[in-house]
């Protein structure tokens, strides 16, 4: 099958993918998930270290199968295209470090690119900052890379390093079985859930996973990726993944009206602030952070199911960075930017930018 | 001679960057550009397409695709 032409990777195959994950996202929220939120990756994972107590943030403990989903749906299309690929060693603390920041970042704005793009789709206007801001950090990390950066070439690792994520997704998916949410109870066996706030709502379980693999099996096709989408148009004049982008708001935007879910303006938006320095500042950051480790959230979730062993370091990273978002106080909240999550987006792109700046290795 | 850009083991947009970088630099002839995953052969194809050229030939090897662009 390998040998077969990839049809999602084509330019109706990414259009007919990034349609598929808004419709699939759109849906996601009418069937329980939190408002504009039918797919945050950023959100989802911090709810995922808030369900293994990483963080303590009551409203927000979830292990949400949506991101299990993805790093097995990607796991299965690479095993099935035989692109499945261990790799590792490009730099793993480097690309941590990102995942850190990227989280940060994106807990400032309340959002990943996805959900950005989403919050857009639904009428938040607060997301136009946000994307703005989220194209000025891939801007200013294209020209990092224009500059050289690159964080050295990976190397061939066993196939079982490779599936030390998706075994760790599988985990995750094991415990949610074995300690499923009990009614009106904080906490099932070693999982912390939610009773109340976004990490309370939830479609589900089976629902969830479903979705969750279906667009991972369909974005390792087609590499879909949020970040790439900007990053190719500004380095390159591409639009291929833009294009993916633009179906997923255009298929979001008609389910949302559909379902009753548009509804345009800037305040009272669900789980948002209206705080547009930040919402813009907090995705300079991430924008940069996803653009110096090569990929968006989701992107990273996808490369981790192929074998990818630095993605997997950069999810890691982006859990444990929600750990420091919530009990540090770096995250906002509906009523604004954290105590220090202004702070916190300074030290990130101070720290971005050093990374950016001295690792310049040109490669021959 | 062909020139050779091997991208192996780097990812995107790395290849693409290399790849367009040579292309640029010798306007014609033939580049042989090496790449160790799906993504990567499907990303420098396109780009060196957008730019006019030609995939002559991909041939799989170990690890990895060699892709033979030419204009």
């Amino acid at each position: 099958m390998g040998r077969l032409k990839n049809i999602f990777a084509t330019r109706w195959g990414i259009i007919g993918v990034g349609g598929l994950i808004g419709v699939l996202a759109a849906l996601l929220q009418k069937l329980g998930n939190p408002g504009n939120m039918g797919i945050c990756v950023a959100c989802f994972e911090r709810d995922i270290a808030g369900a293994i107590g990483i963080h303590r943030a009551a409203v927000v403990q979830y292990m949400r199968p949506e991101i299990i989903g993805f790093v097995l749906g990607s796991l299965v299309a690479a095993y099935i295209f035989k692109e499945f690929r261990p790799r590792t060693g490009s730099a793993p603390i480097v690309r941590f470090v990102l995942g850190v920041f990227a989280m940060i970042g994106s807990l400032v704005f309340l959002g990943c690119p996805w959900r950005a793009i989403l919050r857009l789709a639904a009428g938040d206007g607060n997301a136009i900052f946000a994307l703005l801001g989220l194209i000025g950090g891939i801007w200013i990390g294209t020209l990092f890379l224009k500059g050289g950066y690159n964080l050295g070439r990976v190397q061939k690792t066993y196939a079982s390093a490779g599936w030390l994520l998706p075994l760790t997704m599988l985990g995750f998916l094991a415990l949610m079985l074995i300690f499923p949410h009990i009614e009106g109870q904080d906490k099932s066996g070693v999982l912390f859930y939610s009773l109340k706030g976004p990490g309370a709502m939830h479609a589900h379980l089976i629902i969830s996973l479903a979705a969750g693999l279906a667009i991972g099996f369909i974005a390792q096709r087609s590499r879909f990726c949020t970040m790439g989408a900007f990053r190719d148009l500004i380095l390159f004049r591409q639009v291929h993944l833009l294009s993916g982008v633009i179906a997923l708001v255009v298929t979001a935007v008609i389910v949302n009206l559909i379902a009753g879910q548009f509804h345009p303006g800037f305040a009272r938006q669900p789980v948002a602030h209206t705080m547009q320095i930040w919402n813009f500042g907090g995705m300079v950051l991430s924008g940069l952070a996803f653009s110096l480790a090569g990929g968006c959230p989701g992107r990273q979730l996808f490369l981790a199911g192929e074998g990818d062993g630095d993605a997997a370091i950069f999810v890691l990273g982006m859990i444990v960075g929600a750990g420091f978002a919530h009990n540090f106080g770096l995250a906002s909240s509906p009523k604004g930017v954290g105590p220090h999550g202004i702070a916190a987006v300074i030290i990130g792109l101070i720290v971005c930018l050093f990374i950016g700046f001295t690792m310049r290795k040109r490669v021959s | 001679m062909s020139i050779i850009v091997d991208a192996k083991g780097l990812s995107c947009p790395q290849p693409v960057l290399m790849t367009l970088n040579k292309i640029k630099e010798i306007k014609k002839g033939e580049i042989i550009v090496k790449v160790d995953t799906d993504t990567s052969k499907e990303n420098v194809s396109r780009a060196a397409q957008s730019q006019g050229w030609e995939i002559a030939d991909v041939q799989e090897n170990e690890g990895g695709y060699q892709l033979t662009l030419k204009k």
